[in-house]
């Protein structure tokens, strides 16, 4: 089975953000594997691990996207692919879409996975379009995989007030919850034998696309602090706090 | 005038309200139009039209709901060529997201998602940083593409009445694919979380899933009460996803909101902040819940919650 996992590096999320006038912040901030991918590459490592084949990172990005690719490499992945060009900055999820389906498409994947929303920008939508480009179905949201036999994958797909269960024939692209499986940590083996996998770095000429492909129909033009929720009083429990809440919701006639 | 399209979900229980939501703002944008695919999309027409929509484009073809997506979006894809809208938006769920992101490729359109609110038809507005920095953003370009997060706009019937043009589609097979086969839905006992007056929610404090039954107990005590939970305790296995509240998960604006052992991450207090009244109770006078409560109680939730049923009980008589 060829399988493509699609990564992102991101600002560590563990660390405030800042913006740098109009847009957040990137240069000098500590970049990670975005966490919500660890559970695709996961995924990817078991289905490799179950079927045989291999599996393939997809990753856009400035150069030190690399980390991020090393990191899933470490996990187990055998090989990455990373697109690099200035005139992705500021790419929108279209673009960025349109860019990972081309690199995707110089191959024949089975199957595509990613993460089911980034944590940095939480959109969600980029696996269906780059499933759109690419021609594909795909399923959403897969908070668990039943089953594959190479031509067709059983999923259980999230929803609002419960589940589906979808059966897709392959190729497909899906994208993963964080209850899909619990992502395995990378072994000092894996963190040695990453350093020596191959990592193709890719510019936009090299996909046959140029700038006019991914022109940006987006801007920001202003930002404004919110109105805040100011904070109320604040005690400390002494035994009497159960009645406190109770006064409150009596307050606000709810009991 | 610009021409604004709002995809209307249609599901087993009727309209989405979200999309009576979006409705409500985008009547003052711009000329309506509404669409509905599948099972109950005529039916839900009326709804719409009583909401501003003046046409809504409807088919009911079971195809929309038995395949993924793609059949939606080829649907949309050829309304979009036969009437050109300037703007469509969608509610931001899993289901329209998806016919949201595959519109955007078939039309080369500039999306936006988790917009909360939209100045006119060219700028749209999310929000970052926990919410606390509203950004705007100007889309290019047409149609443009937004989904906008539910509970952000307030729904108002208006009385309209929509005219309503049945639409039929050449689904091809090539979007037949991914195929539903079974759809389970876990009820909850009491109301709707998105919908409930008082929303009671815990977090990783509540150190044990078993504790969540606290909650139902307080939920029930107070009476029309849902319960939620963070994400942490959702990607935990503690509760099902159906209870997360926050960024990714429901958003609430209930009267009440009573968080236990919630610490106030940005991915929660998304989805929580436009409640009426807060109330959080956590061990860590640090944590960043307390700079939004109402009423912050430093202290033990797993000690409170059975004292606060009590005197619910009590009170209640």
């Amino acid at each position: 089975m060829k399988i493509a996992v699609c990564v992102k590096h991101i600002p560590d999320p563990n660390v405030p953000p800042e913006m740098d006038g109009n847009r957040l912040k990137r240069a000098g901030v500590q970049g990670v594997l975005d966490p919500g991918d660890e559970f695709g590459v996961e995924a990817g490592l078991r289905l490799k691990e179950a079927h045989e084949g291999e599996v393939t990172l997809v990753s856009m990005g400035p150069e030190v996207a690399m980390e991020a690719i090393r990191r899933a490499l470490s996990m187990g992945a055998d090989k990455g692919i990373l697109v690099s060009d200035d005139a992705l900055e500021g790419a929108d999820a279209l673009v960025t879409a349109e860019v990972l389906a081309a690199a995707i498409r110089r191959d024949d994947f089975d199957l595509v996975i990613a993460g089911v929303e980034s944590t940095d920008g939480y959109s969600g939508t980029l696996p269906s379009t780059i499933a759109e480009f690419l021609g594909l179905p795909s399923v959403t949201a897969v908070r668990r995989i039943v089953a594959t036999d190479g031509s067709t994958i059983t999923v259980e797909r999230q929803t609002a007030d419960g589940y589906h269960v979808v059966e897709c024939p392959l190729p497909a692209v899906v994208s993963v919850t964080a209850s899909v499986n619990e992502p395995r940590y990378a072994s000092f083996k894996g963190i040695m034998a990453a350093k020596k996998k191959p990592v193709e770095t890719l510019s936009l000429g090299d996909l046959d696309l140029g700038p006019g492909d991914v022109v940006v129909k987006q801007r920001v033009v202003e930002l404004a602090k919110a109105e805040e929720r100011k904070a109320g009083e604040v005690i400390v429990d002494d035994g009497s706090a159960a009645k406190r809440i109770a006064d409150f919701l009596q307050e606000a006639k709810v009991i | 005038m610009a021409k604004i399209w709002v995809y209307a979900e249609v599901t087993s229980e009727g309209v989405d309200s979200t999309a009576l939501e979006i409705l409500a703002k985008a009547r003052g944008l711009g000329d309506v139009e509404a669409v509905a695919l599948g099972p109950g999309a005529s039916a839900a027409a009326e709804k719409l039209g009583e909401h501003g929509a003046a046409t809504v484009y409807v088919n009911d073809d079971p195809v929309f709901h038995d395949y993924v997506a793609q059949p939606a979006a080829h649907a949309l894809h050829e309304l979009v060529q036969q009437h050109a809208p300037d703007l469509v938006l969608f509610a931001t769920n899993y289901e329209s997201r998806d016919i949201a992101a595959r519109l955007s490729a078939k039309t080369k359109s500039t999306l936006m998602s988790n917009v909360t609110g939209l100045v006119d038809a060219e700028i749209a507005q999310t929000a970052i940083f926990g919410g606390a920095t509203i950004v705007d953003v100007k889309l290019e370009g047409s149609p443009r593409i937004v989904l906008v997060r539910p509970k952000s706009f307030v729904p108002e019937s208006v009385g309209g009445t929509a005219s309503i043009e049945q639409v039929s589609f050449d689904v091809p097979d090539g979007a037949k694919k991914a195929r539903r086969v079974e759809v389970h839905e876990e009820q909850a006992s009491g109301p709707r979380l998105d919908q409930a007056p008082v929303v009671v929610s815990g977090g990783r404090g509540l150190q044990d899933p078993a504790n969540f039954k606290l909650l139902d107990d307080l939920a029930a005590s107070i009476g029309g009460a849902a319960v939620g939970a963070t994400r942490a305790v959702v990607d935990a296995g503690w509760v099902p996803y159906s209870y997360q509240i926050g960024q990714t998960g429901i958003t609430v604006k209930p009267g009440v909101y009573l968080a236990f052992g919630i610490s106030g991450a940005t991915q929660h207090i998304v989805g929580m902040k436009g409640a009426k009244r807060i109330v959080a109770v956590n061990k860590d006078e640090e944590a960043p819940i307390f700079q939004l409560a109402d009423l912050g109680i430093v202290g033990d939730a797993l000690k409170i919650i059975p004292q606060l049923i009590d005197e619910v009980k009590t009170r209640k008589g």
